[in-house]
């Protein structure tokens, strides 16, 4: 396909008038191309979105959307439909209500433990859920079927988006838009909540209420994301960093920059995944291929990033 | 930023501490605008646990803050934070925000929740590190800043947030000599622009320099309260510290200054 023929097909859904071309053109760009491309962007943005809040709330560079479990529970949602044999729709269902139950059972541990430090309560409870939660999926993968099932399993944990259908985006993009809202209203309070609990609540915020709507909402998009494109790692890990090196730390500057940076990441890596080999290359795989080395080389350049 | 009418801070038989412990109890002073009000006591006497109680950072045990008569009990954040402006201890921070950055965060209360500091807040921002001194260092990353210019900065956060009572933890703790004598002058001049201050200091010399009252904390009770010259004897030092002090009286500029000089011979028996 050239880029005319693609610029006039695309065109041509705008317009409305028929293009002349052959028909699978069509099917290529809105049902195959199209959407992987779309959901790339959507959850490489969710991710760092969700990360750059992450690791403003829990003030450690080291914190991704996962510290409180919500991949791990969704993993279990999914490893489990899978091992039930459910359809794709029930699947991505499970992966995302049990993510966001994860979450709920962290965030309710915290504040049944209140204790000086709610940052650190919280953190340890995500730990012990989060490790509780991974051996549960252990047990599913010891337990299913190895020809069928036990490649679908790992397949879904490495991250894909092959088959992420517009459907899939319909169902996942409420989720995320709900979860960017609060944190683009918050962005300057966002700020005062890395000075630390005693400080941010001295300058006038409400440390609690704030913890709670950031958690939800980052919560919200990565369980949204990681249910249609599995657990895909680094990128909310990675890309806030990347931010922070280039934009400095302020929330207002962070949150556009690693949105756009994780959008842009995950659609090149994708696009490795797809085209590197004769076969996909799991997404999981490839971000940590990746990441990895460029993690290292943010570290040495900057001091701006991390301190 | 203009002197405000006179707040009156008054702590009313406060008790203080954390769930199943309480640290002191029956603390009661009164504090009006433009005065300063100097907390000492030896390590672990409650000092720090006293002023997040002030603030409620933590909920008193018993007891009541009341500014200008009211209770702050019910009080959200943000009407706190307006009121009270919170200097705690230096510490490096988790991200390199500038020192603009850190100031402008004083401005907090006064911006919408689902805002960002205007235009307004960012000239009080620089007139807060301007009238610190510090207004050359506004783009520097906090954390590359000493241990001195930290201080000033977070005491221009303070000033930002308008505050009509100043809460100063150990506000010279870690800086060299001529920063604490800096980080004084300004603690004078704030109150003559009409700001209650309370800090707290180990220096019982820096409470004769700039202190309007001395509160003498020990075992969790206030075991003075009073102008410096009469709370700070060599007696009420004997028990507290169990060190001996000569209190000295000299003359600056036709004024008596009082300082203290201790004895390390007799302090070692």
């Amino acid at each position: 396909m050239t880029p005319a023929e693609l610029s006039t097909v695309l065109w041509s859904r705008v317009t409305g008038v028929p293009h002349g071309l052959p028909s699978t053109i069509d099917t290529v760009v809105f049902n195959v191309r199209g959407p992987r491309i779309v959901a790339a962007i959507l959850v490489g943005a969710a991710l760092a979105a969700a990360g750059a809040a992450y690791q403003g709330l829990f003030r450690n560079p080291l914190v991704s959307p996962d510290i409180l479990g919500v991949s791990t529970g969704a993993a279990l949602g999914a490893v489990t439909g899978i091992y039930l044999s459910l359809g794709v729709v029930a699947i991505q269902s499970l992966a995302f209500v049990v993510g966001l139950g994860a979450v709920a059972v962290v965030y309710a541990t915290g504040a049944a433990l209140r204790r000086h430090d709610p940052i650190l309560i919280l953190v340890l409870a995500g730990i012990v859920i989060g490790t509780l939660l991974g051996s549960c999926v252990s047990l599913l993968k010891y337990l299913a079927d190895p020809y069928n099932q036990l490649p679908a399993i790992t397949f879904w944990l490495l991250g894909s988006l092959a088959s992420v259908t517009i459907g899939d985006l319909k169902a996942v993009t409420p989720s995320v838009v709900l979860g960017l809202v609060p944190l683009v209203l918050l962005r300057w309070r966002m700020n005062v909540m890395t000075l630390g609990e005693d400080e941010a609540r001295a300058l006038g915020v409400d440390t609690r209420r704030l913890r709670l709507v950031v958690i939800a909402a980052a919560t919200l998009m990565t369980a949204g994301v990681v249910s249609i494109s599995g657990v895909v790692g680094w990128i909310g890990l990675l890309v806030p960093h990347l931010a922070r090196f280039l934009v400095g730390p302020d929330f207002r500057r962070l949150l556009p920059v690693s949105i756009l940076l994780g959008a842009g990441y995950l659609l090149g890596v994708d696009t490795l995944a797809r085209t590197m080999a004769r076969i996909e290359i799991p997404l999981g795989v490839l971000t940590a291929f990746i990441g990895a080395p460029f993690f290292i080389w943010v570290l040495a350049a900057s001091r701006r990033g991390w301190q | 930023m203009s002197a405000r009418g006179a707040v009156r801070l008054s702590v009313e038989r406060l008790a203080f501490g954390y769930p199943g412990r309480v640290v002191g109890r029956d603390v009661s002073f009164g504090l009006a605008a433009g005065q300063v009000l100097c907390l000492l006591g030896p390590n672990g006497s409650g000092k720090t646990t006293l002023f997040r109680t002030l603030l409620r950072l933590l909920e008193p045990e018993a007891g009541a803050v009341r500014v200008d008569g009211a209770t702050i009990a019910a009080w959200p954040r943000r009407r706190i934070a307006r009121v009270f402006g919170y200097v705690p201890q230096a510490q490096l921070g988790t991200f390199p925000f500038t020192a603009l950055e850190v100031v402008l965060m004083g401005r907090t209360a006064h911006v919408a929740l689902f805002g960002s500091p205007s235009a307004h807040d960012r000239r009080q921002a620089e007139a807060a590190l301007d009238a610190l001194g510090i207004a050359h260092l506004a783009d520097r990353p906090y954390p590359e800043m000493s241990g001195g210019e930290r201080q000033l900065a977070l005491v221009a956060r303070a000033l930002a947030q308008e505050p009509s009572i100043l809460v100063m933890d150990e506000p010279t703790a870690s800086l060299d000599f001529g920063n604490q004598v800096r980080v004084l002058s300004h603690v004078q001049a704030l109150a003559q622009r009409g700001i209650a201050v309370v800090l707290s200091t180990h220096d019982p010399d820096q409470a004769f320099l700039c202190a309007d009252q001395v509160a003498l904390l020990h075992e969790g009770r206030l075991a003075r309260l009073g102008p410096p010259a009469e709370v700070i004897t060599p007696a009420t030092l004997r028990e507290v510290y169990g060190v001996d002090v000569d209190v000295i009286t000299i003359t600056r500029e036709g004024r008596a200054v009082r300082v203290c000089l201790p004895s390390l011979a007799r302090s070692a028996g």
